[in-house]
């Protein structure tokens, strides 16, 4: 292809761009093919051309020649062992088209770098040797592609030069695909044979393939018409932040998610039902008639209705699902598993809320698309289950629409992003379910006992002194004339939670047992003192988000390890020490000390005596009491 | 109206924008008066109209920017009436420490990165957003548009959050901060086009015009003031250039060129056979050495 077909002239509009993926396993030249396509459409920088040369001669794996690949692996320890382990972003750009390639690692363990990369993906380039035909990545590449919302394939089979450019291995292997490919979502599936090291049928097309009529590669990219995605047509506005411009200007900034909306056009809050009409469409550039899916725009509304961050604008007539439980896909991406019942920050769209798998309904096979039974997810495990949140969030299912049916959990305590998260299905929608209004409620219970009802937590290792300075506050406050109630980890585990043992998970789920007992507590009106070793901040955070603001007070009993082994009151260290316990904490299971909480006893210095008294004057001087 | 890709590439840079505003407690604008900063700033602007912007701009200055430069960001600062910080590494420059005196390197770690460091510090900013772009170099290909930074403004490669879909991970603790990439996806050209699309103001440096240099390590260096040292007998000659890339003037290699309208630039870049670092006097070293400064912390 001749230089100046690259040049395009000033002014064309219709240019536009196409974000698509490269998988495949290392040996099958995805970075050789991404490196050619840059070198062939003159976008490789001379400077840069010296610097491979000098690469290839060093790192290189094709003798003499220049080695493409080189110009994509990043990351100097990736150069050196020859394999790319992270999402790499590739540009460049034709008369038509601007092209950006997200380059991902092909093992089994970096499944979550290809989700990554698949998930703004609008097209897939799956590679497949010539020589081996379609393998058990083929099938895994191409599962998380469609499970991504990937419609749009290429079957590049690559290598065709070492089948002597025949046409019978390229037959059986698009046969082959063509059967794995029934049983995916996938909307075209375009075969091309080629060599990504040669150069045939990738910029251009190969005498050597005189039977192959269709397109080259490059050709194909330009060219495939991806508007035709089941790109929903549905509007859906999800606000981003409200921007208050002087006294008189109330405008609602965001991008429009898919649909269109027009100046006048009837909106309505997704969770709140309100409704409006769209007064302007504001951009700096001047106010619009009309703003389309993809637009970065600021609405302002006819009325003042309540709209904030996380709020979704929909048509009347059409809205998304508003639901606090939903079945989702999700893709673990953290070492540490899956806890079911743990509570995460769940992020999707604008909206956080804290959420949780409730439970799995099946775990899938990437290699061979089965579902298997699984107590919890792993690092690049892939599965279906039940979630559930604090608050009923606005979504459509994933397959609808890929901006308004994603979503990623956030671990509170660590911030890792831990998952992401494709919703199937509403189980539970907010309209379905009406809360039996309480004529009698918390302040009226409260009221009549002249207190301000509150969970004060004590947090600490086992044998820290919390049992003990638990039942002093409990006295004091009795002699007050409180009304209070103690739950103890002992006691609760001889009856509420006598079914669960010591694991991670149990663990979270005492937690949960119990935060849910303290509030129903709270809402009676009581003082509820609860001691328990609590040892994972996320579930004190739970417990937390389930009362009111002001009504959880974490207390850390702060007491050194060892001092708590000397004192052994019941001798539980001799024995975890000895190994006759297992999963104890501050041994063999972790402890995470609170960052920040309301109290912090250290047992060293101070009486139990003392220390009880402390948490006394933090209720009086706080007017609990 | 610029090309669908250059408006699409528009929409994703105010959609990250306007997410940093609503998460962050307190965002800040690096500003480097250069052309990446330029489209940066005329996004932000964008983003946030009709309101003024929400977060101020931060340019650390390491005093040997070209004097047009500096000309050039106070108008800026004043045309939209901005909150413009500078900040200088005082301690740096009691050293004495400077391009010429003290080697790119040196000069760079003190009056650059621990500039930076020592400006997010002292004003407590939570979030900075960066001009940097994936096309710029090989290891920038894999950074994150969220660039997650531990107390210290350390980058670790293996501590970076996946980024799916549109959803960014903004939590941090407090100490820890993040660096946004608002332009990662970008290219060089993409730059240049929507500069002359917008009609955005640049510094004239970046068009071609008769200019004093001289030649140094096959570098042609702009003769900016009386601090560059000149062997003797040697005076700079007239040349017609201009600048791909604009930082501290002994550290800018200028290249040849007749382009002194943004149309020319645009055409120019078209064809261009060499890459726009090239120019750059401090990462050619190594081709890892880029990483190696990103560690440390600088961007």
């Amino acid at each position: 292809m001749d230089g100046g077909t690259f040049l395009r002239p000033i002014g064309d509009e219709t240019k536009d761009l196409l974000r698509f993926i490269t998988c495949g396993s290392v040996d099958d030249g995805k970075s050789t093919l991404i490196g050619r396509l840059l070198h062939d459409s003159r976008l490789i920088a001379e400077d840069q051309l010296e610097a491979l040369a000098r690469d290839s001669a060093r790192h290189g794996t094709n003798g003499e020649k220049l080695d493409f690949a080189l110009l994509v692996d990043g990351l100097q320890a990736e150069r050196e062992q020859g394999i790319t382990i992270d999402v790499a972003y590739r540009f460049f750009t034709t008369a038509r088209r601007s092209f950006m390639v997200a380059d991902t690692p092909g093992h089994e363990q970096y499944t979550r770098n290809m989700a990554t990369g698949a998930s703004q993906a609008q097209l897939a380039v799956i590679l497949v040797d010539a020589r081996k035909g379609l393998t058990v990545q083929t099938r895994r590449h191409s599962f998380i592609c469609s499970l991504l919302g990937i419609r749009h394939v290429v079957l590049a089979v690559n290598k065709i030069d070492l089948v002597g450019y025949r046409q019978e291995p390229f037959d059986r292997i698009v046969a082959e695909y063509q059967a794995l490919a029934a049983t995916l979502r996938f909307a075209s599936v375009v075969p091309i044979p080629l060599s990504a090291r040669d150069g045939d049928n990738v910029t251009q097309c190969s005498s050597r393939t005189e039977w192959y009529r269709g397109p080259c590669l490059l050709d194909h990219l330009e060219r495939v018409d991806i508007g035709a995605e089941a790109e929903s047509a549905r509007f859906r506005f999800p606000v981003q932040w409200v921007n208050r411009s002087g006294a008189d200007f109330r405008g609602y900034a965001g991008t429009v998610a898919s649909g269109r909306i027009a100046a006048g056009d009837e909106v309505v809050v997704a969770a709140s039902g309100a409704r409006s009409r769209v007064q302007r469409i504001v951009t700096y550039d001047g106010d619009l008639s009309d703003a389309e899916a993809g637009s970065a725009i600021t609405i302002t509304l006819d009325d003042d209705i309540d709209v904030g961050r996380g709020d979704i604008l929909a048509r009347p007539d059409d809205l998304p699902e508003v639901a606090d439980q939903f079945t989702a896909h999700i893709i673990w991406m953290d070492q540490d598993a899956l806890v079911i019942g743990r509570s995460y920050v769940l992020r999707i769209g604008t909206q956080s809320v804290t959420g949780s798998v409730t439970s799995i309904e099946h775990k899938i096979d990437v290699n061979t698309g089965e579902h298997v039974a699984a107590p919890t997810f792993g690092l690049n495990e892939i599965g279906f289950c039940n979630m559930a949140t604090a608050l009923p969030v606005s979504f459509d299912p994933y397959e609808s629409n890929r901006r308004t049916g994603s979503f990623i959990l956030i671990d509170r305590y660590s911030n890792r992003t831990m998952a992401a998260g494709m919703i199937a299905y509403a189980s539970r929608r907010a309209a379905d379910v009406s809360w039996q209004p309480l004529t009698v409620g918390k302040a009226q219970r409260a009221g009549l006992k002249h207190q301000k009802p509150c969970i004060i937590w004590l947090t600490g290792l086992s044998g820290a002194g919390k049992s003990t300075i638990a039942n002093l506050i409990d006295q004091k406050l009795f002699v007050f004339g409180r009304h209070t109630i103690l739950l103890d980890g002992d006691n609760i585990r001889h009856g509420l939670s006598r079914d669960l043992g010591f694991s991670e998970a149990d663990r979270v789920e005492n937690i949960r047992r119990v935060g849910e007992v303290a509030k129903l507590m709270v809402d009676a009106g009581l003082i509820v003192i609860c001691s328990f070793i609590s040892p994972y901040q996320a579930e004190r955070d739970m417990a937390r988000s389930l009362v009111g603001e002001g009504e959880f007070i974490e207390v850390h009993v702060d007491t050194p390890v060892d001092e708590c082994a000397r004192r052994d009151p019941k001798g539980l260290y001799a024995k975890a020490r000895s190994g006759q316990i297992r999963n104890f904490t501050g041994i063999d299971a972790p402890y995470e000390a609170p960052a920040a909480p309301e109290i912090h006893l250290a047992t060293a210095d101070e009486t139990p005596e003392r220390l009880a008294d402390r948490v006394i004057r933090f209720l009086t001087d706080r007017d609990y009491l | 109206m610029p090309p669908r890709h250059l408006k699409r590439l528009e929409s994703e840079s105010i959609e990250i924008m306007r997410d940093v505003v609503a998460e962050f407690k307190k965002p800040v604008m690096l500003y480097s008066i250069g052309k990446d900063s330029s489209v940066m700033l005329h996004l932000a602007v964008k983003a946030f109209h009709p309101a003024k912007l929400p977060f101020p701009l931060l340019h650390v200055d390491t005093t040997w920017k070209f004097r047009e430069m500096i000309v050039f960001r106070d108008a800026t600062a004043r045309r939209l009436a901005l909150d413009l910080v500078v900040h200088v590494n005082q301690d740096g420059l009691a050293r004495g420490i400077g391009p010429i005196s003290s080697g790119s390197s040196l000069h760079t770690q003190v009056m650059k990165t621990d500039a930076l460091k020592q400006a997010l510090d002292l004003y407590g900013f939570d979030a900075a957003f960066g001009g940097a772009r994936r096309d710029e170099e090989k290891s920038r290909a894999k950074e994150r548009i969220f660039s997650f930074r531990s107390a210290g403004h350390a980058w670790d490669p293996r501590n970076q959050r996946p980024e799916l879909w549109n959803l960014f991970n903004t939590r941090i603790h407090r100490g820890e901060t993040m660096r946004v990439f608002a332009l990662s996806n970008w290219t060089e050209l993409d730059i240049w086009e929507y500069i002359m699309w917008e009609r955005i103001p640049v510094v004239p440096l970046y068009f071609a015009k008769p200019r004093p240099v001289v030649r140094r390590q096959d570098a042609l260096i702009m003769v900016d003031d009386d601090r560059l040292p000149l062997q003797p007998g040697e005076v700079p000659e007239m040349k017609m250039i201009r600048f791909r890339t604009l930082g501290c003037y002994p550290l800018s290699g200028a290249i040849e060129s007749a382009a002194d309208t943004i149309e020319d630039v645009v055409e120019e870049m078209r064809s261009a056979r060499l890459s726009e670092r090239q120019g750059r006097l401090i990462d050619n070293d190594d081709s890892a050495s880029m990483e190696m400064k990103k560690r440390e912390g600088y961007f």
